[in-house]
């Protein structure tokens, strides 16, 4: 596992930070005995990872929402458990941020203490997103990311998807997107997500070295 | 365009836009805030006027101005903010003004909550605020039809010269599916040559109104809708419908239940119980006559809705007392459960 202790995973509104966060979660678990996954989503009213906590406590996950215990409500209120654990060196720490700039805002308020340990920020890509299909808008979100964090993005999570009924033709539209943007930033790829069934219709050596296969948690049985 | 991903909420604003809407007057409210975030960056951009309104009440009588004026326009909400808005929409209705107004609807009575609910049922088709009138209500149940529908409404509207409604629940307004933002379809418009745009001194003053104080002339105006509204029934009633002449059990839903309740379907047919299905599209005027349809010796029909049971009426006014009707039922933002449903109908299928 090369990626460090602290991981932030930011994006694009809509970009699928919350489905990897879960997956990513869950992932990183197989491997360390602490793991926690902090829930910083101001934005979102549903959706939000808040909302599979118990599934995650269940696989032995720590789970911080808001203070405010609900998960049907939209107060923008942090938990003071989210510094425990950016600071505590025997905790594998996940930070599923809000979507866009304004949800990585949260952010500046512990960017001063991220900074005093090692961290990843992830920046979640999904090309099939309208406002981040080409790559100079990737770049100006991703900017206006680390603007308002007041942190570096340290790896791209290409996550180029229709939900269910993404094809491999979309993971590597992603992958052609997230390369190019990857080049310019001289920030790495780190992962090619996409649902366990594209699997074998990888064909490209980039994306299968790379892959990471999700669960699609977030959505129930009924949805598309 | 190719398919992309987008929220309910934002697909309503695109999908606005590219029907010709370039005025969005409104207020934000959770689960629709993404629909006004949309519109005052959208907007702009394509040459149009969004303004966040100091109040629900001035949002829909900026519509009852702009509409008057002859633009596309629209405004949204969700439950509790609609319900503010009934006297500028029965305003619009009695000035037989064209608009399109969204209502994201949430758990209700009062403020309620903020998660997914279809409790504005009555308010919609029968009329939340005063007077005989009515409006056109499409309930989409995923994205892309949403889209669709909000472009067709833009265009009924017109042509009926009437407020109409997009009834979508929270889910439909948060949730994000892959969607296609067509150009809309073209179709010949009645001219608004009743607009307040300006005589240039060629003919009388247009005076947009629903005040009439004299009662023989207003009695005469409602009779002009109620043969406006009687056309629309003829004409305009949409849904979805299968498996109904030898269906066992037959479910009725719209919206987000409706999706639902054909993953119960898929299940009880794997287990070989016949169920058909009518997903009414619009919910005024409502899909009546598709229920004599139903088998005769089916054994009941299941309404599920995320309500205490506010469509029952129609489907007992379709039925007309030939099959018992069944309820699966969540209020205030729970959602109704495949296996519930399936519980259920598995139930009345076995005579229970």
């Amino acid at each position: 596992m090369l990626d460090k202790r602290l991981v932030i995973i930011t994006g694009h509104y809509g970009s699928g930070k919350t489905e990897f966060a879960i997956n990513y979660a869950i992932k990183i678990k197989e491997n360390f005995e602490n793991v926690s996954l902090a829930d910083l989503d101001i934005v979102n009213p549903y959706f939000r990872s808040r909302e599979k906590k118990s599934l995650l406590e269940s696989k032995g996950i720590h789970v911080i929402e808001s203070s405010i215990h609900s998960t049907t409500i939209e107060l923008p209120a942090l938990s003071s458990g989210i510094m425990g654990i950016i600071q505590n060196q025997n905790m594998h720490s996940i930070l599923d941020v809000g979507g866009d700039p304004v949800g990585a805002k949260v952010l500046s308020r512990f960017s001063d203490l991220i900074k005093e340990n090692e961290y990843d920020l992830f920046y979640v890509i999904n090309g099939n997103r309208p406002e981040t299909r080409k790559k100079e808008d990737v770049i100006n979100y991703l900017k206006a990311i680390e603007n308002s964090s007041s942190l570096r993005a340290t790896g791209l999570i290409n996550n180029t998807h229709l939900l269910k009924s993404t094809t491999i033709v979309d993971v590597e539209y992603g992958h052609e997107l997230a390369k190019k943007v990857s080049w310019e930033l001289d920030i790495p790829i780190r992962y090619e997500v996409a649902m366990e069934s594209i699997t074998d219709k990888i064909s490209n050596k980039e994306i299968e070295d790379k892959f990471f296969p999700i669960n699609l948690y977030m959505r129930e049985e009924w949805m598309s | 365009m190719s398919r992309v991903l987008m929220k309910g909420n934002e697909a309503i604003g695109a999908a606005a836009i590219k029907a010709g809407c370039r005025y969005f007057f409104g207020y934000p409210i959770t689960p629709q805030s993404e629909l006004p975030e949309y519109m005052s960056k959208a907007l702009p951009e394509a040459g149009g006027i969004f303004l966040q309104a100091e109040s629900e009440i001035a949002a829909i009588n900026m519509v009852y101005g702009a509409a008057g004026a002859g633009a596309r326009v629209m405004t949204g909400s969700s439950s509790p903010g609609i319900s503010l808005k009934q006297e500028g929409i029965t305003y619009c209705a009695g000035a037989e003004l064209p608009c399109v107004i969204v209502n994201v609807m949430r758990g209700g009575p009062g403020l309620g909550s903020i998660q997914p609910g279809q409790a504005d049922y009555f308010q919609s088709t029968r009329g939340g605020g005063n007077g005989d009138y009515r409006t056109i209500v499409y309930a989409p149940a995923s994205i892309q039809e949403t889209v669709d529908y909000v472009m067709e409404a833009f265009d009924k509207a017109d042509i009926y010269r009437m407020p109409v409604l997009i009834l979508a629940d929270g889910m439909i307004g948060q949730m994000m599916e892959a969607v296609e933002i067509k150009e809309p379809n073209k179709i010949d418009l009645p001219e608004k040559d009743w607009a307040t745009v300006g005589t240039k001194g060629k003919r009388k003053p247009n005076i947009i109104n629903s005040l009439y104080l004299d009662s023989e002339k207003l009695e005469q105006h409602n009779a002009n809708l109620q043969k406006k509204y009687n056309k629309i029934e003829a004409t305009e009633v949409q849904y979805e419908a299968f498996g109904l002449e030898d269906a066992e059990v037959v479910c009725v839903a719209y919206g987000t239940t409706s999706r639902i309740v054909k993953n119960a379907i898929k299940h009880c047919n794997d287990n070989g119980i016949k169920v058909g299905m009518i997903r009414p599209i619009t919910l005024w005027p409502y899909p009546y006559d598709v229920f004599k349809s139903i088998n005769p010796k089916a054994k009941g029909i299941l309404t599920v809705e995320m309500s205490a049971g506010q469509m029952i009426d129609d489907v007992r006014i379709a039925i007309e007392g030939r099959l018992p009707i069944y309820f699966n039922g969540r209020c205030g933002g729970m959602i109704p459960t495949p296996a519930s449903i399936v519980e259920d109908i598995k139930k009345i299928a076995g005579g229970k």
